[in-house]
């Protein structure tokens, strides 16, 4: 049976879901709710002075008839009193106290207030610190949040005040809005803090309204920059998480609690295998609630059974050694696509994206069914099926439409791959809407394995 | 978009709706059939698009591609919009189109399209032929139907209430370049049988059309209609939607021969409308309480002929008959159009162009075809407008050269 109590850089909960520093962490009486339901720790919305915010604060990119693809929020810090969330995460951890509760944290840069704040916080009975060196709007235009994120001195520097008085675990939380990630991550390192977590949002304008020419979110008539999030910003999550959980300048890498579009169990998997120890969400939960936890336990625990593995700990960071520098892939390896006649209904998609989009070798050419194994025959396929003129059919009257070869898809519409030109890119099988349709098989070159680095070096060698 | 008569480009329309561009979407949809709403009402789109749609190779129903259409097409004319003519010269050549019903529309439209210069004649006051005066009011309402001649009236075709006859015709043939012949069918068959010519039996056209414009108020209770195809089942819902109490079909045949399509009989049965298979009509008369209809019980011989069964005779009590068992062609006008072939009733006619076997006419709709969909209609009207203006073309190059 899967175990998912976790020990993260410290701070020990019953499994790894956290709830992110965001609305649903707001106050005492969400957080208890959210444990109810299952989450195992909640970052608090970040504390500090209180601040105004305006209305409206959200908008949405939807695609394709699913809503909230991607959120964007122009929403500050806390706007309740400090002592008012102190009070509250006390009665937190005074009703739950295996619980997680790590206190998200932002004030001026002055240290100080910072040895201040951390005191309070810990008092209260916070399980851990999180420094909210992220926030992209509004924060940053008064010295705080990505203002101090995008600046690895600043970051280290406070991080170093916060350690000065800190008991409880470290945990700086990184702005994706920098050109490299891993600068702030190992400035973190070097103040020694116990871990890290990313990513925060991603600045972002979600649209404008054709109307007004006003973009979203609309406030009185203007909008601001926001923050990102959502199913849309999980691949660069991972791959900023990567980055990170990979470099080991100024030190190993730390524990890293990873945040970006996860909204079920399947994307906590893969962060995990990236190397977090914990996931923390918030869009999915702003969508649907908290309950989406309750599936995240049970799946992940699932999976784990499926898999063989007891604890988070066994397959933590597996596939961080799956990535490499490009420079390392086998350039000897090759896929080629192939259409199963048998499951294609015949709309061609594959055909378009292949010839407008990839390579030209999907073509709309088949005349005739299997001859010996797989369709390789092709001629002139046009005059088939495609009359100029074409008339409503009455049964008692006109013929039943010509069908051409075994398939319940008429030969002429299946497309069909040219092994010879297919350079297997993928791009058909992401396109074909039908399931295990297009796959792609690997046809052996009978070379060896050698890598752009391998060729590179031993023609400098020959050269040498 | 193969499966259309029309060709509309059907992804093409759905991606335009679904990028929030209806007006484009529209403008798609008419551009390949310029009756595209009553198209987007009528046409049995399970035997056309949405029964080519390739969801049904993923077992799932297709994409509703006839109500998408039908939701361009009334944002379309709900935001007042109307089609502009196409960047061309305009051309002198004057073309008569002989009916205003869906063929000679879609001809007049496109030809108008094209430069020429088009009048419509008609019979009828209204212009839109059946779509106007012959569709189940539940599928199209005849406000649609002009609201669709309108728009073609607005691209500067001529409408002249008048039926032509054989003196007419040579004045047409005198005054325009050419002709085009879009007038339909004829008077519906009679029922050769003793007692047909009594006030109570109705044609279903008339009996249609008289519901469709408001001169047909009721119906007595007790209706009989003979026959099975599309205009049978549409009598038959108009009879129901008239107040009758009892409507019965009586087809000669059995169920799976019926010409009408599987959603109109579906929907017959929904209203309540009762079938009787392999039931023939033999002679009406007139009793106190209305009429007794004396029928056989017909079985099928080995050919699948229909053969009546001696001794079978029962009768069924009515108010009213309405025989739906198709049209008879316009024989006599079609006649005096010299050179124009006539083959088993319909005119003859090259696919591709309309052409008829008198090249200065061409044909197109249920004059040529028989009687099928409105589709199948614009998409000759159309065909025929380009084989006029190729026509005229070629004419006009031997005359300057």
């Amino acid at each position: 049976m899967a175990d998912l109590t976790t020990n993260f850089a410290g701070i020990r909960c019953p499994n790894p879901f956290w709830l992110a520093s965001a609305p649903p962490t707001n106050c005492g009486e969400q957080v208890m709710r959210a444990f109810d339901a299952g989450w195992g720790g909640a970052v608090w919305k970040t504390i500090g002075d209180p601040i105004t915010n305006v209305s409206s604060r959200y908008s949405s990119v939807d695609w394709n008839a699913q809503r909230m693809m991607g959120l964007n929020n122009i929403e500050l810090i806390s706007d309740r009193p400090i002592e008012v969330n102190l009070r509250e995460i006390a009665e937190v951890k005074r009703l739950y106290p295996k619980h997680a509760v790590i206190a998200s944290l932002m004030v001026e840069s002055k240290r100080e207030t910072w040895h201040e704040m951390v005191k309070r916080a810990e008092g209260a009975g916070a399980d851990g610190l999180e420094l909210n060196f992220g926030c992209p709007h509004g924060m940053s235009e008064r010295g705080m949040g990505s203002a101090v994120g995008q600046v690895p001195e600043y970051a280290q520097m406070i991080t170093e005040w916060v350690k000065e008085a800190a008991r409880t675990p470290v945990l700086v939380k990184l702005t994706p809005n920098i050109t490299d990630i891993r600068i702030v991550a190992r400035a973190a390192k070097r103040a020694r803090a116990d871990g890290l977590s990313a990513i925060n949002t991603i600045n972002s304008i979600t649209g404008i309204d054709l109307d007004t020419f006003e973009p979203r979110p609309n406030v009185d008539g203007k909008s601001s920059h926001g923050g990102y999030c959502g199913p849309a910003v999980k691949p660069i999550a991972l791959n900023m998480i990567q980055q990170v959980n990979s470099d080991t300048v100024d030190g190993p890498p730390l524990p890293m609690s990873g945040i970006g579009g996860v909204g079920n169990w399947r994307d906590a998997a893969e962060f995990i295998l990236m190397g977090c120890g914990t996931v923390q969400v918030c869009t999915a939960a702003m969508h649907y609630g908290y309950r989406i936890v309750e599936d995240m336990i049970d799946g992940l625990s699932n999976w784990m059974d499926e898999k063989g593995f007891v604890t988070v700990d066994d397959f933590r960071g597996k596939s961080l050694a799956k990535v490499t520098e490009w420079k390392h892939l086998n350039l000897n390896y090759r896929i080629v696509a192939q259409i199963d006649e048998a499951l294609c209904i015949g709309c061609q998609l594959c055909h378009i994206a292949c010839w407008d989009g990839a390579h030209q070798c999907i073509h709309l050419d088949r005349v005739s069914g299997p001859v010996d194994g797989h369709v390789e025959v092709h001629a002139k396929p046009r005059e088939l099926g495609r009359e100029k003129i074409v008339v409503t059919p009455i049964p008692k009257l006109d013929p039943p439409k010509l069908h051409v070869g075994p398939y319940a898809t008429s030969l002429e519409r299946i497309p069909r791959v040219d092994e010879t030109e297919c350079v297997g890119c993928n791009l058909c099988s992401l396109v074909c809407p039908v399931d295990k349709c297009i796959t792609m098989a690997e046809r052996p070159t009978g070379l060896s394995p050698e890598t752009w680095a391998e060729r590179t070096s031993a023609v400098v060698e020959r050269a040498g | 978009m193969g499966a259309c008569p029309t060709h509309i480009d059907v992804p093409r329309f759905i991606k335009k709706i679904a990028s929030g561009n209806v007006t484009g979407s529209a403008k798609t949809i008419l551009e390949a059939n310029v009756l595209g709403a009553s198209c987007s009402r009528v046409c049995p789109v399970e035997v056309l698009c949405e029964g080519s749609c390739v969801m049904h190779g993923k077992n799932e129903k297709p994409i509703e591609i006839g109500r998408l259409q039908r939701f361009a097409m009334e944002t379309f004319y709900a935001a007042g919009g109307k089609l502009t003519l196409r960047s061309r010269d305009e051309r002198a050549e004057r073309v008569a189109c002989i009916g205003a019903g869906p063929a000679s529309l879609a001809c007049a439209a496109e030809l108008r399209q094209l430069g020429f210069q088009v009048r419509a004649f008609d019979r009828r006051a209204l212009p839109g032929g059946l779509n106007t005066y012959g569709v189940a009011e539940y599928k199209l309402r005849a406000a649609d139907s002009l609201r669709e001649a309108a728009m073609v009236r607005g691209l500067g075709v001529e409408f002249e209430n008048r039926e032509i006859d054989a003196a007419g015709l040579e004045e047409l043939e005198r005054e325009f370049d050419a002709v085009f012949l879009g007038l339909g069918l004829g008077a519906m068959h009679r029922l050769a049988v003793e007692g047909a010519m009594s006030s109570s039996v109705i044609d279903a056209l008339d009996f249609i059309a008289g519901y469709k414009t408001g001169t047909r108020l009721k119906v007595a209770p007790r209706v009989v209609v003979v026959g099975a195809g599309n205009t049978a089942i549409d009598a038959a819902c108009a009879a129901k939607r008239l107040g009758a109490k009892d409507v019965t079909i009586l087809y000669r045949r059995r169920r799976e021969n019926i010409s009408a399509f599987q959603f109109e009989y579906d929907h017959a049965v929904r209203e309540g409308v009762v079938f009787r298979w392999e039931t023939l009509p033999k002679a009406f008369a007139a009793t106190e309480r209305g009429m007794a209809l004396t029928c056989v019980t017909v079985s099928q011989d080995a050919a699948g002929m229909p053969v009546p069964m001696a001794g079978s005779e029962f009768t069924i009590e009515c108010d009213v008959v309405i025989p739906a068992i198709g049209q008879s062609p316009l024989l006599e006008l079609l006649s005096q159009a010299k050179g124009v072939a006539i083959e088993h009733g319909r005119v003859a006619i090259d696919r591709a162009t309309g052409q008829t076997t008198n090249p200065k006419y061409f044909a197109g709709g249920d004059c040529v075809n028989g009687g099928r969909e409105v589709v199948d209609a614009v998409a000759d009207g159309k065909r025929a407008a380009l084989g006029i203006a190729a026509w005229l073309g070629k004419r006009m190059e031997a005359h300057v050269g």
